[in-house]
């Protein structure tokens, strides 16, 4: 039951073989008991959940079920709600409660989700490991002395583990699909402009995409279903973006025509070899199903990681300068005057990887280094979009590894910004480029689980669902469940 | 490369202690030293992109659409008075 599907939880609601109000039992039993070792929620408030649980199950006898009626689902600590904290995971947020629900939360009540408590994660969203939290770091519930990958970590840990069903996670440059592919669940990151980011922390504007991570490709649609559509409160939501049918995309159980594209880049010496021969088995698994595969370059790769660590630190040295101790979040004790005020404040508050980006970001907008940084990465952007949009004349999606590696110890890495940046080398480029991404389960590595991502042109979300799906039926990795917190692995 | 780290910060209006400066400076070396690689890329004529898709940007009705939310909006604040956010003197 803890690792049921939400389109199972769905069905069994409907069915009227459980309540609400159980199922947020259940899953607060299962917080208390493992939240401990992994984690991976930073608030959880049981009387307010049980509330919203009966309120669910009032609305269901009285008016009927709306699409998420009762089901759980955990939402990372980057979205304002304004029932209790949010906090990005920063001291310099501690305390604060939004005096607003973000967009998408908005729309997730609206369809009667019950929100299940806030999920731990990279501090501002700015790491690949969960371990920047200001919280502590988050474990992988494959094995607790490894990373649930980041920035998303909360949320694919309380997923992985039976924590919670489904959950929401953003992805800036690969935070929703590296986690999910490490905890061995599917993370969906829609096209750039699909979903609102009114109340999402800002990190880096042009690349923040907010996305479901849960059990099985359907239940991102079910989610997506509801996240997804414009609002006129965020000038970056597209008004007229294609529509998908996402339940409908979600019914592929074959491959045939269906050509992927592999591009050479994403399959290179240095990464894990057992990783790759996992994704080469995936997608021999593809061709049994009917797809054609089609070698093709993507030939500025090696560059994405370089112009992103320009874009995402340069946005976010504009983002996090609201954070100046004036109308919320921490001040220092008996500032001398205001810049002491401002610039004590922030040291106080900040972690050292935020510090790492705003200074990073800071300097490449700096006078007389904008045309040699900022500019040239926002045209090697350019030339990183292109790339996709040359491969896709060719092909209906790509395929590659999500992450080179399966999930490090932690501490591994933290004391190495460039090693740790390298982990979403795989990831990065596609929100440079805006498109769609997803991962789902595709093998284990020495009990570790290996991600398969999906890339498809942008608004194409039912490409990715549909390749997706048939991959999905035809193997049984989202079965797996860790063994050490009650699943059958 | 060789970062003046205190300037950086004190662009970035955060105060590093001597420590923390020895620490994250050459980390930011380091960090642009990487960035550098883009200098290989032939960028010449090539437009910036700083949005991933080619759209205007959407305009609403030009109405009122806010309640006045002052005191909501002010209540995480760390210190206000009459509705005013306060902070130290500013002029001497």
């Amino acid at each position: 039951m803890p690792f049921s599907t939400l389109s199972d939880l769905k069905a069994r609601l409907d069915a009227g073989e459980t309540t609400a109000v159980e199922l947020a039992k259940l899953y607060l039993a299962r917080i208390d008991a493992y939240n401990g070792e992994l984690n991976a929620f930073v608030d959880v408030d049981h009387q307010h959940i049980l509330d919203q649980a009966k309120a669910s199950d009032a609305h269901r006898a009285k008016h009927g079920a709306r699409e998420l009626e009762g089901l759980p689902i955990a939402i990372k600590d980057i979205f304002c709600t304004q029932d209790g904290p949010t906090t990005c995971c920063s001291n310099i947020l501690k305390g604060f409660h939004a005096p607003y629900d973000a967009h998408v939360i908005t729309r997730l009540k609206n369809a009667g989700a019950v929100l299940l408590g806030k999920t731990n994660m990279d501090e501002f969203a700015m790491g690949s490991s969960t371990e920047t939290s200001a919280f502590g770091p988050c474990r992988n519930p494959w094995d607790t002395a490894r990373i649930p990958g980041g920035s998303s970590g909360g949320s694919a840990s309380a997923v992985a583990g039976g924590l919670a069903p489904a959950a929401l996670g953003t992805d800036t440059g690969g935070s929703i699909r590296q986690p999910a592919a490490v905890c061995g669940i599917t993370g969906l990151k829609p096209t750039y402009g699909r979903v609102s980011r009114r109340g999402i922390i800002a990190f880096a504007s042009s690349l923040d995409q907010a996305g479901p991570m849960t059990r099985t490709v359907k239940d991102t649609a079910m989610i997506s279903a509801v996240l997804c559509g414009h609002d006129s409160g965020d000038s970056t939501s597209v008004v007229d973006a294609p529509a998908v049918d996402w339940l409908k995309a979600c019914e592929g159980r074959d491959m045939k025509g269906l050509k992927i594209g592999k591009p050479k880049e994403y399959f290179v010496d240095g990464m894990d070899a057992a990783v790759r021969k996992s994704v080469e088995d995936a997608l021999a698994k593809c061709v049994e199903l009917g797809a054609e595969i089609v070698d093709i370059s993507l030939p500025h790769t090696k560059y994405a990681v370089a112009a992103y660590y320009v874009i995402a630190p340069s946005e976010a040295s504009a983002n996090l300068s609201r954070y100046d101790g004036v109308r919320f979040g921490h001040r220092c004790e008996n500032p001398d005057d205001l810049l002491d005020m401002y610039t004590r404040s922030r040291d106080e508050g900040f972690g050292d990887e935020v510090k790492r980006r705003i200074l990073t970001g800071t300097f490449a907008l700096s006078s007389g280094y904008y045309d040699a940084y900022y500019l040239k990465a926002q045209q090697v952007r350019t030339l990183i979009r292109q790339d996709f949009l040359d491969a896709f004349d060719k092909v209906d999606i790509i395929a590659t590894p999500t992450s080179p590696i399966p999930a490090f110890k932690i501490g591994e890495k933290a004391d190495d910004p460039i090693t740790m940046y390298l982990s979403d080398i795989f990831t990065i480029a596609l929100n440079l480029a805006g498109l769609p991404g997803m991962s789902q389960p595709c093998g284990f590595v020495g009990g570790l689980p290996v991600g398969l991502q999906w890339i498809a042109p942008a608004w194409r979300e039912d490409v990715l669902l549909a390749a997706g799906s048939a991959y999905e039926a035809a193997t049984d990795w989202t079965t797996k469940a860790p063994a050490s917190f009650g699943g059958a692995a | 490369m060789d970062i003046d780290v205190h300037k950086v910060a004190m662009l970035s209006r955060i105060r590093l202690t001597d420590k923390e400066a020895a620490h994250l400076g050459p980390q930011l070396g380091n960090i642009l030293g990487y960035i550098e690689q883009l200098s290989e890329v032939d960028t010449t004529g090539v437009k910036p992109t700083a949005h991933p898709h080619d759209v205007a940007m959407p305009q609403r009705v030009d109405a009122v659409s806010n309640a006045n939310r002052r005191d909501t909006l002010q209540k995480p604040a760390p210190n206000t008075e009459s509705g005013l956010y306060v902070v130290p003197k500013v002029i001497e």
